[in-house]
């Protein structure tokens, strides 16, 4: 382990405890990790001033999320620890199934080429969050980190939101117009506003383990998502495993649901359980926890000023990696709105937050349980259908389709109006897919060119122009060249894609006349027109 | 999605499969007759296919549920 893994970041006085002023300010943060450091950084990069709180004052303990979806990456790319998080990360694409000591299939995630994210890296969320915090010191004049900063009440009056915050000098009180509670699954607003968070607990019991390892347990020289029914070397009905930087692999054991929590968490416990699946091999214990989980969301995630993001909102089973990865979809979704509500769009803009996160968290959801359900069968028959399935697959292609270790994470399709029907490779309301450009004679990928903007994508036989579209009118065109073919292939030729900033394909045309291109223009937000806000 | 199964102009279930369907069963016990029937229900909803024969058939077997 790096030993300065856990080192504090500094406290610092708010100067509100010294100048005793109460301060009216645009955002605040409640909780600095993934998913409100990121929210932050998309925020700031849109010129918004935000103070993000948080009662502690390390990273994660703990590697906790690991896996980042594709998608996840280009989000992150956009706040500009992307190619740092793939640098650093563990690339893997191939996943195995066994069912005991067998391999029945194995799966590519991402098998063409032109892309400038894998289909997954896994990294430590420790180091994600390291790399978001020394992102957020880019912006100094906009991001205000307050670590040991508790908020222990708020008040919401209709038109600000009235923060009481603890810290070891002392309390003292903020205004902000959006608080953003991004404070996890334990969310301490959701509860200080009492708030259901309603769904389904699952009474199966997991182990988790971080190992630190010099001889890889796969036999390829590649990393891989390795997962066993009946696993061979543990008499529980599930192992997974995964490699992460360091030399750290993590393994997830079921327990069953009558394990003793208190006696599974000791080393004692875990050690055999370990060595009975890397045998000789010399390794160290890093970081281990047993955990249950639940399937929830709230009701709304937009509470007038109050706005949930992440595992405040929705909480997910682990299998299908789509709680880190569904709270950095929340994070995309809201930072463009939000930034223009508050530069005086209609805050009608927060509901659609509001409605296609509660339809992606559903998603999840629906998901992760499935996965669950399939690795933890409630009946003596739901057992005997399930091993069947694992055994057909060896030989029938339509039963590896039923085997269900966990659907990864992929952003959903958003029911976006007007969804016109179109012959184009690409509809309405999913996202953006990566392709290799060129942009005067230097090589690039589409994601490159997204700026975090509404853009028009005009794509002709063998080039495109790309348009920030801005109030309605067009930015001057960006030519990109499509040497390789690969954008024509993925999107269709003689056509236009209208893309919102959050990647998401708001309105597609195959009218490319300056008519045509103006009537998809006009689907864009009108994001930043003052005429609401009030003076 | 692939078309709901067509179940006209089939040849209609005779005496024959029955014979032919309990005899697969013949000195099994109740488990493995159990996995041999999942087996055969995976394998037959396959054959049908997502559509509406599916939904139909899903929803007959539950209507005779007591």
């Amino acid at each position: 382990m790096p030993n300065n893994r856990y080192q504090p970041f500094d406290y610092v006085k708010p100067p509100e405890l010294d100048g005793g002023e109460t301060s009216t300010l645009p955002v605040a943060i409640i909780g600095a990790g993934p998913i409100g450091l990121a929210a932050a950084i998309d925020l700031a990069q849109r010129g918004i001033k935000v103070t993000v709180l948080d009662d502690n004052n390390v990273v994660s303990v703990g590697s906790r999320a690991i896996c980042w979806a594709k998608h996840t990456l280009e989000i992150f790319d956009r706040l500009g620890i992307g190619e740092r998080m793939l640098d650093k990360g563990v690339t893997w694409k191939i996943g195995r199934l066994f069912h005991g000591e067998d391999e029945v299939y194995n799966f590519n995630l991402l098998p063409e080429d032109g892309h400038k994210y894998p289909a997954f890296i896994n990294l430590q969320q420790y180091y994600v969050e390291q790399y978001l915090v020394e992102r957020c010191a880019d912006f100094p004049d906009l991001i205000d980190l307050r670590w040991k900063n508790k908020v222990v009440d708020h008040q919401d009056d209709g038109d600000l939101v009235h923060l009481t915050i603890e810290t070891p000098d002392g309390a003292y009180a903020l205004a902000v117009e959006y608080m953003l509670a991004c404070d996890g699954a334990g969310s301490a607003t959701r509860q200080r506003m009492g708030l259901s968070f309603k769904g389904e607990t699952f009474e199966e019991q997991f182990l988790i383990a971080d190992v630190e390892m010099e001889q890889s347990p796969f036999n390829t020289d590649e990393p891989e998502r390795w997962f066993w029914f009946k696993p061979p070397f543990h008499n529980g009905q599930s192992a997974l495993l995964h490699k992460q930087p360091d030399n750290i692999y993590r393994i997830d054991l079921q327990l069953g649901p009558d394990a003793d929590t208190e006696h599974e968490k000791t080393e004692a416990a875990v050690m055999p359980r370990l060595k009975a699946i890397f045998g000789d091999k010399p390794f160290k214990l890093d970081w281990m926890s047993v955990y249950k989980f639940q399937c929830a969301k709230l009701k709304r995630m937009v509470h007038n000023r109050v706005l949930f993001v992440g595992d405040s909102a929705h909480v997910v089973s682990p299998f299908g990696a789509r709680g880190g990865n569904g709270g950095m979809h929340d994070v995309d979704n809201l930072g463009w709105k939000l930034a223009a509500v508050l530069g005086g769009a209609n805050k009608d803009l927060l509901e659609t937050y509001n409605s296609e996160r509660l339809h992606g968290a559903s998603e999840n959801i629906k998901n992760s349980s499935r996965a669950t359900r399939f690795m933890t069968p409630k009946s003596p028959m739901e057992m005997m259908f399930r091993d069947e399935v694992l055994k057909l697959a060896n030989k029938e292609d339509f039963a590896r389709k039923l085997i269900n270790s966990g659907r990864l994470s992929v952003p959903c399709a958003l029911p976006i109006e007007p969804d016109v029907q179109t012959t184009t490779q690409r509809k309405i309301g999913t996202v953006i897919v990566d392709a290799p450009l060129s942009k005067d004679g230097a090589p690039c990928q589409l994601i490159d060119c997204m700026n975090g903007a509404h853009q028009l994508l005009v794509i002709k036989d063998d080039h495109a122009d790309l348009y920030d579209v801005h109030n309605g009118q067009l930015s001057t065109a960006l030519k990109l060249n499509d040497s390789s073919g690969l954008l024509v292939e993925r999107y269709s030729a003689d056509c236009a894609y209208l893309i919102r900033p959050d990647r998401y394909i708001a309105g597609i045309t195959n009218d490319v006349s300056n008519e045509g291109l103006n009537k998809l223009t006009s689907l864009a937000h009108p994001a930043g027109t003052a005429d609401e806000k009030a003076a | 999605m692939r078309k709901p199964h067509k179940m006209t102009g089939h040849q209609p279930l005779d005496d024959d499969f029955y014979e032919r369907l309990m005899s697969l069963h013949d000195g099994l016990s109740d488990e493995q007759s159990a996995r041999l029937n999942a087996r055969l229900v995976l394998l037959m909803a396959n054959h049908i296919g997502m559509g509406e024969t599916m939904d139909q058939l899903l929803e007959k077997a539950q209507e005779d549920q007591p």
